[in-house]
């Protein structure tokens, strides 16, 4: 396009801003928001990061000894799930994607929930603290839809609720979050994504999977904010994620949170990640990882001990043995309980299916 | 009580079931202030205002995305597509979630949804605007398929989708919108949603059609009327779940059959009924089951369009093969 002076201007511009308040190394870029001056919440962060690689190491563990079926770890993206979840208030509804299992956790989801839900039995999914949460959604990006609904019908209620919808970068290509953001910020609707891009859409790495200089500019096309932070910085997250849903909370609409982590295992256990990216790579991100980042923070600091590190292994390793040990005294589900949950009430046209199953079919 | 047309009754219901619950909302292109393209919505948007009535951004696999979300928040929105053909993008929302948010939360998060949609032909529509996939939501477990033919049907039945705690698919015959007309009480009589119509009886073969193809099949029931045969003509109107208790019993009863669809022969739902009645009707039957069908192309436009929607004359054809059956 010729951009002779008097025929064409500028008439949009774009920016997309980038925060990180910890270097991998845990030394400090600048000054920390209020809640990172404060040393019980910090903890209380680190401890559900650790949590989390505890339960994702214990849940991989369950797989490989055929316990468990497959399994989509979140490590090296602690800080990311933890910074979400810790953002969110009870009323707010999470609609995760499949490795949000942290901040399930924060948001009231049970260990032994998700372990049965990954364990092949739906009653993984009938949370029971977080009643409105929405389950774990496999198909690529298709719950984004999902996220502007819940937040439509807070808005319509007027309550000061935020939905809050994470994804993947590869959902990043696909129509639904589109679809899905454009209404949003159509309509201002209190709704907040978080893109966790961990570089890698199985073997397809994020360089790969669009032009785009950021995946936080997909929102502009949409009419909102998109923001970058550092998803390994757990500090970062929480304070980019918490802006984020008290503006929506106040009625100010949507917005995107790309967070930049970067997934240290493989997509899930079936994937052999060796097969399409290079050890040394992964071993540089090692030195980026985010629990050994706060750590060193708070270490520095003189705020935590090995003694205190010590502890909390210790602890965390019993909740997981504790969750796998309920997890695998599950009782069985009856068979005919398949069609327990199919209608309100079962069409009697169904009835005659449901005995078969309960006498037995044909074993 | 005037006559209305079936997109009368399809806005009447709306209206009546906006009026009873604050939770019912409609969405859609177009439905608000334009009041839809087939004007299904006219006047809710007035009567009911822009937080029960929203027009929608061109987002086919949105709304019904949208719907879910809202429905697992206890509101139970009606989704309008514009014709059949546009709502594709959302097969997608109706397999993976609504038709199983229920199940997969063991009944924790519900999807009371209706996604309404003209379709089939004979209104000289353009290209996508007139086919027939009924089959296509037949086959996903934890929907219901709900097909009007008639004003009071598509009153009474939407009454019941709306109603309904769970997702319904509720496809409108659009060559039957405008005509023929009845009347309709407005009285907030819902109609069930498991139950075929036998809207005439017969003792010598049993005619099985939905929607649009209704017309053609009463028709075909005429003319056979005037050759002495005594036609039993059924209205299966729910296909899923299916009523085939009617369907047996008046097969068992005349022994001969036709199925009559407007969607392709190969996949189409008339090969379940046949099939059922194989499994359950056999010993009934006196001669084999005949469908009419739309043929294995893809929709023509219009100029051709009449030579593929079955006719009166394809159902009394198939109707004479199957009473000369030995």
């Amino acid at each position: 396009m010729s951009a002779e002076r008097d025929t064409t201007r500028t008439v949009a511009t774009f920016a997309v801003d980038f925060t990180r308040f910890m270097n991998p190394d845990g030394s400090l870029c600048g000054p920390l928001p209020d809640f990172a001056e404060d040393l019980a919440t910090l903890a209380g962060l680190y401890r559900d990061m650790v949590r989390l690689r505890a339960f994702d190491a214990k849940a991989v563990a369950l797989q490989r000894t055929g316990r468990l079926g497959t399994y989509a770890s979140s490590l090296g993206q602690e800080a990311v799930a933890v910074g979400v979840g810790a953002a969110m208030t009870a009323e707010d509804v999470l609609l995760p994607s499949f490795r949000e299992q942290g901040a399930q956790f924060c948001h009231g989801v049970t260990m032994v929930e998700i372990l049965r839900y990954w364990g092949g039995d739906e009653r993984g999914s009938d949370y029971a603290g977080p009643r409105d949460d929405f389950p774990i959604c496999v198909p690529v990006g298709t719950h984004a839809p999902h996220a502007v609904g819940v937040a439509l019908a807070f808005k319509l209620r007027r309550q000061p609720r935020v939905a809050v919808c994470v994804l993947g970068d590869g959902a990043t290509s696909k129509g639904d979050l589109y679809e899905a953001m454009n209404l949003a910020g159509v309509w201002r609707l209190p709704v907040v994504f978080v893109v966790n891009n961990n570089g890698w859409a199985i073997s397809v790495p994020r360089a790969s999977q669009t032009a785009c200089e950021t995946l936080a500019q997909k929102a502009i096309a949409a009419g909102f904010a998109g923001h970058q932070v550092d998803g390994n910085d757990v500090i970062a997250v929480l304070d980019g994620v918490r802006r984020a849903v008290e503006r929506a909370r106040a009625g100010d609409g949507p917005a995107l949170l790309e967070a930049l982590s970067y997934r240290l295992g493989d997509h899930t256990t079936v994937d052999d990640a060796s097969r399409y990216r290079d050890d040394a790579e992964v071993s540089a991100r090692w030195k980026e990882e985010p629990i050994l980042r706060l750590r060193r923070h708070l270490t520095d600091g003189g705020h935590w001990t090995k003694a205190d590190e010590d502890r909390l292994l210790e602890e965390a390793a019993a909740e997981v043995d504790a969750a796998a040990e309920a997890y695998l005294a599950t009782p069985p589900r009856a068979p005919e309980s398949i069609f327990d949950h199919l209608y309100a009430e079962l069409p009697r046209q169904l009835a005659e299916q449901r005995s078969e199953v309960a006498e037995g079919g044909h074993d | 009580m005037t006559e209305i047309s079936v997109v009368e009754a399809v806005r009447l219901a709306h209206a009546r079931a906006m009026a009873e619950d604050d939770t019912v909302l409609v969405l859609g292109e177009d439905v608000g202030v334009n009041g839809g393209v087939f004007r299904a919505t006219e006047g809710l948007l007035e009567r009911f205002g822009p937080e029960r009535v929203f027009d929608t951004p061109l987002s086919e696999a949105l709304f019904v995305g949208l719907a879910v979300g809202l429905g697992a928040q206890g509101f139970r929105p009606v989704v309008e597509f514009q014709f059949m053909g546009f709502i594709y993008p959302a097969i997608d929302q109706l397999v993976n979630h609504a038709s199983r948010l229920r199940s997969r939360t063991q009944g924790r998060l519900t999807c009371p949804i209706v996604v309404r949609a003209p379709y089939g032909g004979g209104i000289h529509a353009p290209e996508h605007h007139s086919e027939s996939a009924e089959a296509m939501f037949t086959h996903i477990p934890g929907l219901r398929v709900v097909i009007p033919s008639s004003p009071a049907k598509a009153y009474g039945l939407l009454l019941a989708a709306i109603r309904d705690p769970d997702p319904v698919v509720f496809l409108e015959p659009k060559h039957a919108y405008r005509a023929p007309k009845e009347e309709v009480a407005d009285d907030g009589q819902a109609l069930p949603l498991d139950r075929c119509f036998v809207v005439r009886e017969g003792r010598d073969i049993t005619l099985i059609g939905w929607g649009a193809m209704m017309t053609e099949v009463l028709t075909a029931a005429d003319r056979l009327a005037e050759e002495g045969v005594s036609a039993e003509v059924i209205d299966v109107a729910t296909l899923k779940p299916l009523d085939m208790e009617t369907i047996l019993g008046s097969v068992s009863r005349t022994g001969r059959c036709v199925i009559v669809h407007e969607a392709p022969l190969t996949g189409g739902f008339g090969g379940e009924i046949a099939a059922r009645l194989a499994d359950r009707g056999l010993v009934d039957l006196l001669a084999p089951v005949k469908r009419v069908a739309g043929y294995d192309t893809v929709m023509p436009l219009s100029r051709l369009e009449t030579h593929y929607m079955p006719s009166a004359a394809r159902i009394v054809a198939a109707a004479r093969q199957a009473l000369d059956y030995a």
